[in-house]
């Protein structure tokens, strides 16, 4: 696994204590709030509703042991006991004090995490699917790619004022857990004959103005990579509009102009910079595929799992959500849920954290991934060792069988903590969750994925949840608004929007309208729930919510 | 015609703490809504708000909010700032937390 080098090392410390300056020069008064806000943001430390929040990157959603211990001190050491995992492959959390700070960034540096790039103008905190180095369908595991792109872009002096952020995502194979289509440029590994190259896609984004990405590229070779990316960027910061916030992202670009005046643009561009890339970036490029070495797989005999599914319903019931094939037939991968029902999406106590270090360690070769959709991933388990595993999460409440159903949902923090929002999403998932374990429905239903967010900006990816729930305010009222259809695969589309929103307590009766329309419609128990809405369409979903009459009445 | 102007508190988070507190008539900040200064004339709260916009080793980021009276202080309108007064809804933390020990 990755480790920082000296140079890392050196910048992390020199930007801790240069923060921790500039806080002494905040709270002595020196510094006034409209000069220290770009300081704080770009350390990753915003102010919510209620109280400070610091954002901590999570490269390409990989943590060791050793790091998640870290978080859980720093959770209860200077914080509430707990953090979030966010859709973007970053913890938050949300009570730091400003004169804490400045240790936490320490601890934080001393196992080589920070809070650097997870705002502002910049390239952001790379992301990348959860399963990169593990999935049984990738062609490489994309994170060495994700690492050259941070060092490339860290404190690039071009792309530190970009016309807005800008965010990369990566993936390793044709399935998108990474929901490249939704990201300023999204990287697909993609295999020539024996070269491997990317397919790049760009102008995805969701938020005021939901886009899917383009393709820029069909097959770009892996030694064009940063230059190529350099080109779009630059594209994009000659091109890009500063005029207005609304139409600052990249996506906004690429529509206005259109994908092939871009991409003519972005060529040029190439052609110009591509001389400039010496080759000193694949050689820093084959140093750090190496530190991405796989572990040394153990051969055990999967026999005493398949023996223990066959006996125990209940770990049967689990792995059927959450383990996952791995690359090495002996190996899977565990997706462990933070969703128990009723429980805030993403947010893992430090006991739990530590558990999850403690189980790396112990099955799992030290490693750990967060996923964009908020839980927690044991990339290489030995299938011999599940039925074990399974009983240390049971243990910890950590087993709960939902991932990739009706519970297993994306909240954006939402009101509850969120000043941009405009209304909370964080009751409304807890909710949904309990109401269909209440009934009973969450297995009859199978695949679904619900995705909520607080305000137009998305971060809750709602217009890619095959059921979208958006909540904003309405004279003073919260109000939800719903979307059907989206999807954030390869297979990307932007949800459809029902109708006129839903109050705040009738958003739950709704979903249940939209479901048991849909447990009447589907074809055979087989047909999830984004096929059978692709197959008839909106409007029986319509009908549901909003009663006969509803087609003129939208 | 000038519309009728709805009463505000002076509000803001505490620099320190992040905490959400308020203006109160003597000038002093709280962190209880019910405790605020409810300014019902409009170039008062102006001023009032320019005061705490004068304490930047304090408080970050000032604003006035729509309030109302009520049997124990003024109350918040919108419910962005009656969560404001109490916490987040999926734990008890926050101002919550202190008042129900
Ligand atoms: S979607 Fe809106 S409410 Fe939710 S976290 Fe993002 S900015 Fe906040």
């Amino acid at each position: 696994m990755y480790n920082y080098s000296d140079f890392d090392e050196a910048f992390l410390r020199e930007r801790c204590a240069q923060f921790r300056a500039q806080v002494e020069r905040r709270l002595d008064g020196s510094l006034t709030e409209e000069e220290f806000r770009p300081l704080r943001l770009m350390n990753g430390l915003y102010l919510q509703l209620h109280a400070y929040m610091l954002r901590v990157a999570i490269p390409y959603g990989t943590l060791s042991a050793r790091q998640m211990r870290q978080l859980a001190h720093i959770a209860e050491t200077w914080d509430k006991g707990y953090g979030h995992f966010t859709t973007r492959q970053n913890i938050q959390y949300n009570w730091p004090k400003l004169t804490d700070v400045p240790d936490i960034l320490d601890a934080l540096a001393d196992v080589g995490l920070h809070a650097i790039q997870t705002s502002g103008n910049c390239i952001r905190n790379v992301t990348a699917d959860h399963f990169a180095g593990a999935a049984a369908d990738e062609i490489a595991d994309p994170r060495p790619y994700a690492e050259l792109i941070r060092q490339w872009s860290t404190d690039h002096p071009e792309f530190q004022f970009l016309p807005r952020k800008f965010k990369i995502a990566i993936t390793g194979a044709e399935a998108d857990r990474a929901v490249i289509r939704a990201h300023d440029i999204g990287l697909q590994i993609v295999a020539r004959g024996e070269e491997i190259g990317f397919k790049v896609l760009v102008g995805g984004g969701l938020g005021r103005t939901p886009l899917i990405g383009q393709v820029i590229r069909d097959f770009l070779p892996e030694s064009d990579l940063l230059p190529y990316l350099e080109a779009i960027v630059s594209t994009y910061n000659l091109m890009g509009r500063r005029d207005n916030k609304y139409k600052a992202r990249i996506k906004i670009t690429v529509f206005e102009n259109g994908i092939d005046a871009f991409r003519d643009a972005t060529e040029e561009q190439f052609a110009r910079l591509r001389p400039a890339f010496s080759g000193v970036d694949q050689a820093l490029l084959a140093g750090i595929k190496a530190q991405f070495a796989p572990p040394a797989f153990r051969n055990a005999d999967p026999a005493p799992y398949e023996a223990a599914l066959a006996v125990d319903p209940l770990l049967r019931a689990w792995a059927r959500q959450s383990v996952t094939a791995h690359r090495v037939d002996s190996h899977a991968i565990v997706t462990v849920s933070l969703k128990a029902h009723g429980q805030t999406p993403g947010d893992a106590s430090a006991d739990q954290m530590r558990t999850l270090a403690d189980l790396a360690e112990a099955y799992g070769y030290g490693e750990l991934r967060i996923s964009h959709e908020q839980n927690v991933i044991l990339p290489h388990v030995a299938r011999a060792d599940l039925p074990a595993l399974f009983e240390a999460l049971r243990k910890a409440d950590l087993a709960t069988a939902n991932i990739g159903l009706v519970s297993d949902i994306i909240a954006c923090p939402g009101m509850d903590y969120c000043a941009l929002a405009t209304a909370r999403s964080i009751p409304v998932a807890q909710g949904i969750a309990t109401h269909f374990q209440t009934l009973g429905l969450e297995q009859e239903i199978g695949a679904l994925k619900i995705k909520i967010s607080g305000c137009i900006n998305a971060c809750g990816h709602h217009h890619v949840g095959h059921i979208g729930i958006l909540g904003l305010d309405r004279a003073g009222v919260e109000n939800y608004q719903i979307t059907l259809g989206g999807d954030g695969t390869e297979t990307a589309s932007i949800g459809e929007r029902a109708g006129p929103g839903f109050a705040y307590d009738e958003v739950i009766p709704a979903i249940e309208r939209i479901l048991r329309a849909y447990l009447d419609l589907r074809t055979t128990p087989e047909e999830p729930f984004l096929e059978t809405y692709r197959r008839l369409g909106a409007q029986p979903f319509k009908t549901a919510l909003y009663g006969e009459g509803a087609r003129h009445a939208a | 015609m000038s519309r009728k102007f709805t009463p505000k508190v002076v509000t803001a988070n505490d620099l320190r703490e992040g905490d959400v507190i308020y203006l109160t008539a003597a000038g002093e900040w709280t962190r209880e809504h019910a405790q605020a200064e409810l300014i019902e004339d409009e170039a008062i709260a102006e001023l009032r708000l320019l005061k705490a916009m004068g304490q930047p080793d304090r408080v970050v980021g000032p604003y006035l909010a729509d309030a109302r009276p009520g049997p124990n202080g003024p109350e918040p309108t919108h419910f962005r700032e009656a969560f404001r007064t109490r916490g987040p809804s999926n734990y008890a933390h926050g101002k919550q937390e202190r008042a129900h020990v």
